[in-house]
């Protein structure tokens, strides 16, 4: 997996926390810094794909590992 | 005129399921860039007080899925609304949903305009000192002012 500058752990949290938290922390983060995060809920990888193609946020990776999926994005 | 979308909601339910709608919706499209208005009316406004109560029902509501069938009747019974909000809190906590004073929290930092209808604040005797802070007052024209530019607008 590509190096990321910050993690933020989204398990178990539901619609549309993921996104919000993911928001959040992008919001702290520079231009072209990477940012990894792991989700329980199935229902983000849909909603990543799209928060990507609306906010200009390049999704980087997305995949199912182990039960938990895995997204990589990378700050506009 | 900025080039952001924009989402122009009306809430007008205030129970504990008919407050998720606006309030998802709102948060969310705010993540995304929207510039975004909520116009609270009629039992809209439950949802802007300090100190939320909110409850859920079954009643009239045959769809709302139940751990065990109860016959309506039961239903009806004193304690019976307290528990099963308190259930479906307890659910939606354990499923990883937030409470609806996250999302409004989380609204309120993404600057996300609350507006309360006077009209019903009067017609109700709403006391304002127990709203949250931040919110303005307005009609039907302060509505329109904003969801007439408004490329989503949703009633709910």
């Amino acid at each position: 997996m590509t190096d990321f500058s910050q993690e933020l752990d989204a398990s178990g949290l539901n619609c549309p926390l993921p996104i919000l938290r993911a928001k959040k922390a992008l919001g702290a983060m520079a231009s072209g810094e990477v940012l990894k995060i792991i989700a329980t809920d199935p229902g983000s990888v849909k909603d990543f794909d799209s928060f990507a193609k609306q906010t200009g946020n390049e999704l980087m990776e997305s995949k199912e590992e182990g039960g938990k999926f895995l997204f990589l994005m990378k700050k506009k | 005129m900025s080039d952001e979308k924009k989402l122009a909601i009306i809430a007008t339910k205030g129970s504990l399921d008919w407050a998720y709608p606006p309030f998802i919706l709102a948060s969310t499209a705010a993540a995304l860039g929207y510039e975004t208005e909520i116009f609270f009316t009629f039992y809209g406004l439950q949802l802007l007080r300090k100190k939320l109560n909110l409850q859920v029902t079954s009643l009239g509501n045959p769809a709302m899925p139940m751990p065990m069938p109860v016959p309506v009747i039961m239903q009806a019974l004193p304690g019976m609304q307290a528990m099963m909000s308190s259930m479906m809190k307890s659910k939606m906590k354990k499923k990883g949903v937030a409470s609806i004073e996250e999302l409004r929290d989380l609204c309120v930092e993404a600057e996300v305009k609350l507006i309360a209808c006077q009209m019903t604040v009067d017609l109700f005797e709403f006391d304002t000192s127990e709203f949250v802070s931040g919110i303005e007052y307005g009609g039907a024209a302060t509505f329109f002012e904003f969801a007439g530019q408004s490329d989503i607008c949703l009633y709910i």
